[in-house]
């Protein structure tokens, strides 16, 4: 079976003008609203605070959670529906004080109200200030040495400091058009989407690889044709498998978006805008960065001879 | 080539039928006793955000420990210049780790006494005020301190170590992180709020004397006498959950503390029917307690747990024996909550609760319940789709997908490697890079057959060049994920964890489990036609 034709010419490369107007415009609209939404909202994870899950066995009325909240003097508690009817997240976003002192006043006093409700505490997150902090850079550590790492086998692997550029170029690309859809549907930066950065980082890396190593396949094959000629060709000849790769990907991350459930609801939104910007700056962006470079190297050993 | 084929088959399929068995006790909990003598019957170990449970970081506040080590140290300083009749004005212990003292009288007299017995304290600065008054400032050795500290973080460790157990939960993990953090693990605690206040207390067991001549009045508006300190009584009552406090002036001098318990049990008062705790002193506390009552009979004294007073019973007589109790109004649970605590003993220094991640049981099921069901039905449409889209070629690129996860899922159980959310995104992620390999294969060997190749030059072909392609995708990851597992904290590694391990069984499925297939399928079948 053929889903693609072998055949296809596509000039990929050739507009590459215009889809680097296209990234950037991306870019600075993820910037923007980052920017106007005052930074990423931080999760309890990372900022510190208080997160609790509850559970009504019976239908429940939000404000009259509100109600009972206020009404124990916990003004800074935000309270949001949480999938089902009966099911609500209590949040607060304070980074000083007796967190767990705090956590454990409003348990006691939502017990006491609702005790004719069968209330369930089905889960309790106490982070202080300094741990969300701690985990916040040492990720960020994690991921700049994931990077370097990357590049340094890459350059390896293709004999070019430019390769392993163009990958580190197109995840920054990715990791950001990500971050800016977070900030857009307004999603709270918590674990599970640190692990969509880091699966994303994965995927996007992969995808630039293959091409890459067609590249360098071709390269030897056709020594006449310029560097341009034999990147579209490599990605014209890989097209059938990126479209199987993220379209059966696609599918799956899908299905976990529509049947997964509210916990895995963030996570996969911006695990689908990741992988359409994996696959895009792969061709777009990840080829273009080798070609300039080489261009420019190219052109550099010419002046100096 | 039949020969080495043997072979391969003979190492491939002994690899796949230990990973089942590996995967087996996870699977079904009905396996019989002798499987489990024989086959390892580790289960593979889900995190608490799947199964609940309660995690904790607590921060050992080492610095305290110190502070009550110097605090120690300027009391017994105190008797030593007054037992050789130095004369001293003020004796106080400043910031952490210093004591300010101001002396008088000879001056080779207190000089003598700090180097012989205060050597661990340096002179910081001695200056003469006038009046042949001097002022010195000793401050605690930067070493002895850190050994304090150190000390204070391994003995909290044990002493949180001994309370766990006892409190009874199953397969907790307690362990230090960093240089002064604790990690607890509890899965499964059904009242995580006791559980919290089982670990987090100090338990500091102190009796002292009650300053019965002292103004309490005075003391309440801040004006308290020399030597002595203001505790309260907390009494809640059980009707209206009121706290009421009730105040105590009492000589700050400690005059025993909760280490020479020897034993802490829950007793039921006959006459009230209430719960006490009864406590058992070593030999030493036996003797210091007979002291301490026969010097100070129809004197009040004080028992203090974590400077609140439980109660101030009247020194009837000399107690010997070594016997106490300490009573309050507590129900069955706190009275062996107590029990249990003072079994265990003091901490070394107060810890602070810095993380804590509670995750109901019914909550852990739901998300297992959720994420299983759709990912049995991504798995499912998966495996559909290859067969649809590459017919046998498909199947044989099935049987390498779910020899995978197979394979991920049993080193997990083997390394006793713990199945997190995180963990899960990595082992989506390794999945989503094995589809991948097969298609990258697949789709070599198709270029190679529109290329006019036979079958078995095209499969030679497209393994050799996806092969280069599928190692540096793979091993680019791998990179990555080392790293991120080297320099990553707790959900970080969970994810680096089934990221590695997962990219490690695509290599040897993608690559060489489906090319013996394919081998085998065109060799000794005699399949003339790939269909793929």
């Amino acid at each position: 079976m053929e889903l693609i034709r072998p055949d296809t010419r596509f000039d990929f490369v050739g507009k590459k003008k215009i889809t680097i107007w296209i990234s950037a415009v991306v870019i600075l609209i993820s910037f923007g609203s980052i920017f106007l939404h005052g930074g990423l909202r931080y999760g309890v994870d990372f900022a510190g605070g208080i997160l609790l899950q509850i559970k009504f066995s019976k239908a429940m009325d939000i404000s009259e959670v509100r109600n009972a909240l206020e009404a124990m003097g916990s003004k800074d508690a935000m309270v949001q529906k949480f999938g089902e009817e009966n099911e609500f997240l209590i949040r607060v976003e304070k980074a000083s004080g007796d967190l767990e002192e705090m956590s454990k006043k409003i348990q006691t006093s939502l017990q006491g109200r609702f005790k004719d409700k069968a209330l369930e505490i089905r889960r309790v997150e106490v982070v202080g200030p300094k741990v969300g902090k701690d985990l916040k850079e040492k990720a960020i550590w994690a991921m700049v040495l994931s990077f370097l790492g990357i590049w340094v086998y890459v350059a390896f692997r293709f004999r070019q400091v430019s390769y392993g550029l163009g990958g580190i170029v197109a995840l920054i690309h990715d990791i950001i058009v990500t971050f800016g859809a977070i900030s857009i549907f307004d999603l709270e930066f918590s674990l599970p989407l640190l692990a969509v950065i880091l699966t994303i980082i994965g995927f996007s890396i992969n995808d630039t690889i293959v091409i890459f190593d067609r590249v360098r396949e071709n390269i030897k094959k056709m020594r006449k044709e310029d560097l341009e000629t034999i990147f579209n060709v490599s990605i014209n000849e890989t097209l059938g498998r990126t479209i199987l790769t993220s379209g059966t990907v696609m599918m799956v991350i899908l299905i976990l978006f529509f049947f997964g459930g509210p916990v895995i609801h963030d996570f996969t939104t911006a695990l689908i805008v990741g992988l359409l910007s994996g696959t895009y700056s792969t061709v777009y962006i990840a080829s273009p960065v080798v070609l300039v470079l080489e261009r420019y190297v190219s052109k550099r050993k010419k002046r100096s001879r | 080539m039949l020969r080495s084929l043997k072979w391969k088959f003979i190492l491939y399929a002994a690899i796949s039928i230990f990973a089942i068995l590996l995967l087996l006790p996870t699977l079904t909990s009905e396996l019989p006793q002798w499987w489990t003598k024989i086959f390892p019957s580790e289960k593979i170990h889900l995190g608490l955000d799947l199964q609940g449970g309660m995690h904790l970081i607590l921060e050992v506040e080492a610095e305290k420990a110190v502070e009550s080590y110097v605090e120690r140290v300027k009391n017994n300083l105190k008797d030593d210049l007054r037992d050789r009749g130095i004369p001293a004005g003020k004796v106080e212990r400043e910031k952490r780790d210093q004591i300010i003292l101001e002396v008088s009288g000879e001056k080779g007299k207190w000089e003598k006494l700090l180097s012989e017995r205060y050597s661990i304290m340096q002179e910081l600065s001695s200056s003469e005020t006038g009046g042949g008054i001097w002022k010195i400032v000793l401050v605690l050795d930067s070493k002895q301190a850190d050994h304090i500290k150190k000390n204070a973080i391994d003995q909290a460790l044990e002493t949180i170590r001994n309370r766990i157990d006892q409190f009874g939960v199953s397969e907790p993990e307690i362990a230090l992180q960093g240089t002064d953090r604790i990690l607890i693990q509890l899965p499964g605690v059904k009242d995580p709020q006791r559980a919290i206040n089982l670990i987090g207390r100090t338990a500091l067991l102190e009796f002292k004397l009650m300053d019965e001549e002292g103004d309490l009045e005075a003391a309440l508006k801040g004006n308290i006498p020399e030597g002595d300190i203001l505790l309260y009584q907390r009494s809640v009552d059980p009707k209206t959950g009121g706290v009421k406090k009730i105040p105590y002036l009492l000589k700050e001098k400690t005059l025993m503390t909760g280490e020479v318990l020897k034993d802490a049990r829950v007793a039921l008062d006959s006459e009230f029917h209430e719960s006490y705790v009864a406590l058992e002193f070593d030999d030493i506390g036996a003797k210091l307690f007979e002291q301490i009552t026969g010097a100070n009979v129809k004197k009040r004294l004080a028992i203090i747990l974590d400077n609140n007073v439980y109660s101030a019973p009247v020194i009837q007589e000399r107690i010997a024996g070594g016997r106490a109790q300490i009573t309050g109004r507590f129900d069955t649970k706190e009275a062996s909550d107590l029990a249990i605590v003072l079994r265990a003993g003091a901490l070394p220094a107060p810890v602070k609760i810095i993380e804590e991640r509670t995750v109901g049981p019914s909550l852990g099921q739901d998300s297992i319940q959720k994420g299983v069901v759709s990912t049995l039905i991504s798995a499912a449409l998966v495996v559909l789709f290859m067969v649809f889209y590459y017919r046998v070629s498909g199947v044989i690129a099935d049987i390498a997908l779910i020899l995978n996860i197979v394979l991920t899922l049993a080193t997990l159980a083997l390394f006793r490697a713990t199945l997190t959310l995180p963990g899960i995104a990595g082992l989506v992620l390794s999945v989503g890079m094995a589809v991948d390999a097969n298609i990258l294969v697949h789709e070599r060997i198709k270029e190679e057959l529109r290329w006019g190749k036979t079958p078995r030059a095209a499969i030679d072909q497209g393994y050799h060049r996806a092969f280069v392609t599928i190692i540096d995708s793979n091993l680019t990851t791998l990179i990555a994920g080392v790293l991120l597992y080297q320099f990553g904290t707790g959900p970080v590694r969970g994810f680096a964890v089934t990221l590695c391990i997962g990219i490690l069984a695509n290599i040897f499925t993608a690559v060489y489990v489906t090319r013996w297939i394919f081998d085998f399928i065109t060799l000794k079948v005699g399949m003339k036609k790939l269909s793929i």
